[in-house]
């Protein structure tokens, strides 16, 4: 059955979304397989052709979020957060989910994003789309020049060393308090309405569809990554390093530049933050906020491309609950649920959805 | 072939240390091109240490390597291997998550210098996935191409290997222990696979089993403490006095 060829055929581990798309659209398609050529081309070439195609599952997240715009009005301002840490928690998928390199100190980049778009804005710069433009580079700059310093390190240590780098950040940031408002945070951003047209509201319409287009962007871009020759190759350094090396791959560039990258998703996702809510405060770049990001993809499901999407809102949504219900110590809710994901599911929400699509598929 | 050509692949002098222990001290060796040379020793002698400087997993503390004449000494390991040298492992190295095909794929990709490519999907290098398959249905994997690695028997896992180096077109190619801890039964497969090798490539084998040694190779280096013992051709070495001192342990092999 080609479900059953599907479901033990690609990276298991990293595509497992994908295999659960595959079994939703291999029932209706099929038009892919029509086309053979004479000596009968093998299922796991077929495959692999038809691996990068998008399948109909993988527009439910935008679905979801264009209904939530009409059907939540009063809840768009939250909804512009949720999306911007989706962008983010994407961005750290890509090292880790990909590459393999464990972050505990993403929210440098976000932080830099955040305050790069800010500056802009408070020095009269109030364009977005350009401060997104802006925030995106300085923060894929400081990514490319930690990076080239702190990969060459593995496991605890370059953990270590990204924690370090988000503390130094923060620690500057605190310093330069002439600049960056310091622990008072940055006020006065004038931020001009989108294309000249749309004024942010206090309502977050425009903050919504603003940061539901970025993000589209940005998932376009980390998608088409992913499927390419270089992002395989990033699974190839995850799983071995030993055996990229021998294969001839420079693994400390491949490295470096899916760091660079994902530090300026990261950027824009601190930028849009800037943008949409008018003020950065020192948190931006602080280790609580590199412990969320990382939480949030942990509960979605990591190196799946598709954990932001579910983890950032669920781990929003529930602390907009649990602080409703619990001010004081909504806290150990959320590690409940992470202690329990963790020992119990892991490959998080994701993880679940794939064990239970092949469950069935093992029935049928 | 004469003696002025460079050798596929030669050292001069090569040692390497780690503090006190000297895992290869003034090896001098030469692999003609074509070769199919073996390396033999008893356990600890340096073998894999000779592959890993060899192919600069770590560098020498003195001496040279030379590929086709050309000195590599300075070169990173994935610029040696862009250079025609490739390398299977003692201890299967390969992406265990993936299929059978993926880890050949990338391989080639890498070969073809497509690797580096951000945008253009994997899926659509036809180049790449059909190279990558042809070199599978060669070595008779192309039934195992959609199966994840882990998911498969050792002996086939070793032949993976093979393919993998294989995929890389190499004009040298270094085996370490090919055929090691695989069933009598499936190592006949791989040892027909080393033998129908295309016979350009210049092969050097590390080898415990010395029945297989003496039928692939044409020369056998031994290597004892780091230090090549002696080298010749397979009757040579049977006929050697010292090897056989060294292999029927009358003298301490470390």
């Amino acid at each position: 059955m080609m479900a059953r060829n599907h479901s033990r055929s690609l990276i298991s581990v990293a595509d497992g979304l994908r295999e659960l798309f595959s079994l939703a659209a291999t029932a209706g398609s099929g038009g892919g397989a029509a086309r053979r050529t004479p000596s009968q081309m093998p299922n796991a070439v077929d495959v692999l052709r038809r691996s990068h195609r998008l399948r109909p599952l993988e527009t439910l997240p935008w679905l979801v979020a264009a209904a939530a715009f009409f059907l939540l009005p009063d809840y768009l301002a939250l909804g512009a957060q949720i999306l911007l840490a989706v962008l983010f928690a994407l961005s750290l998928d890509l090292i880790l989910g990909y590459a393999g390199i464990v972050s505990l100190g993403h929210a440098a980049f976000f932080g830099v994003g955040a305050y790069a778009a800010g500056l802009l804005a408070v020095h009269g710069w109030g364009e977005p789309l350009s401060g997104l433009v802006v925030a995106g580079i300085a923060a894929g700059l400081i990514g490319m020049l930690s990076g080239a310093v702190i990969l060459r390190t593995r496991g605890l240590t370059l953990l270590m060393l990204t924690l370090m780098i988000a503390a130094m950040l923060q620690e500057a940031a605190n310093k330069a308090g002439a600049i960056t408002g310091g622990t008072d945070g940055l006020q006065g951003m004038q931020v001009s309405p989108v294309f000249g047209l749309f004024r942010f509201d206090v309502f977050g319409h425009t903050a919504y569809v603003y940061c539901l287009t970025v993000l589209f962007l940005g998932w376009l871009a980390a998608r088409r990554i992913v499927h390419s020759p270089f992002g395989r190759g990033l699974i190839g350094i995850r799983e071995s390093e030993e055996r990229m090396r021998a294969i001839g791959s420079p693994v400390f560039r491949r490295r470096l530049v899916i760091y660079a990258i994902s530090a300026a998703l990261a950027g824009i996702a601190g930028g849009l933050m800037a943008q949409t809510t008018q003020f950065v405060a020192l948190d931006a770049l602080g280790f609580e906020r590199s412990g969320t990001v990382l939480i949030m993809l942990i509960l979605g499901g990591v190196g799946r491309l598709y954990g932001a999407f579910i983890g950032a809102p669920l781990y929003m949504i529930l602390q907009d609950r649990f602080a409703q219900q619990d001010p004081v110590y909504w806290y150990f809710w959320i590690g409940l649920l992470l202690v329990l994901v963790v020992v119990f599911a892991r490959g998080g929400v994701l993880g679940i959805g794939e064990r239970l699509v092949r469950r069935r598929s093992r029935r049928s | 072939m004469t003696a002025g050509e460079a050798a596929a692949l030669e050292t001069r002098g090569l040692c390497k240390s780690f503090g006190a222990l000297a895992v290869a001290s003034d090896i001098n060796f030469r692999l003609e091109r074509a070769a199919r040379h073996a390396l033999i020793g008893p356990n600890g002698a340096g073998k894999t240490s000779f592959l890993d400087l060899v192919t600069g997993r770590f560098p020498p503390s003195a001496g040279r390597i030379l590929l086709g004449g050309a000195d590599v000494t300075a070169l990173a390991q994935e610029q040696r291997v862009k250079r025609g040298l490739a390398r299977t492992f003692q201890i299967t190295t390969l992406f265990r998550g993936l299929s059978v095909l993926d880890n050949v794929c990338m391989a080639t990709s890498e070969r073809l210098g497509r690797a580096g490519d951000l945008f253009r999907p994997a899926g659509s290098r036809r180049d790449v996935i059909d190279g990558a398959y042809a070199s599978l249905e060669r070595l008779g994997l192309a039934d195992d191409a959609p199966r994840v690695v882990r998911e498969l028997p050792y002996g086939r896992q070793r032949l993976v290997e093979i393919a993998v180096a294989l995929s890389l077109k190499p004009e040298v190619l270094l085996l370490d222990e090919p055929a090691a801890g695989v069933p009598s039964a499936e190592s006949g497969i791989i040892v027909d696979v080393i033998e129908s090798l295309p016979s350009e490539i210049a092969v050097l084998i590390i080898e415990h089993d010395m029945d297989l040694v003496f039928r692939l190779a044409s020369r056998i280096t031994v290597l004892v403490q780091g230090k090549v013992l002696v080298e010749g051709t397979p009757q040579e070495i049977a006929a050697n006095p010292a090897v056989r001192e060294v292999y029927l342990g009358e003298r301490a092999p470390t």
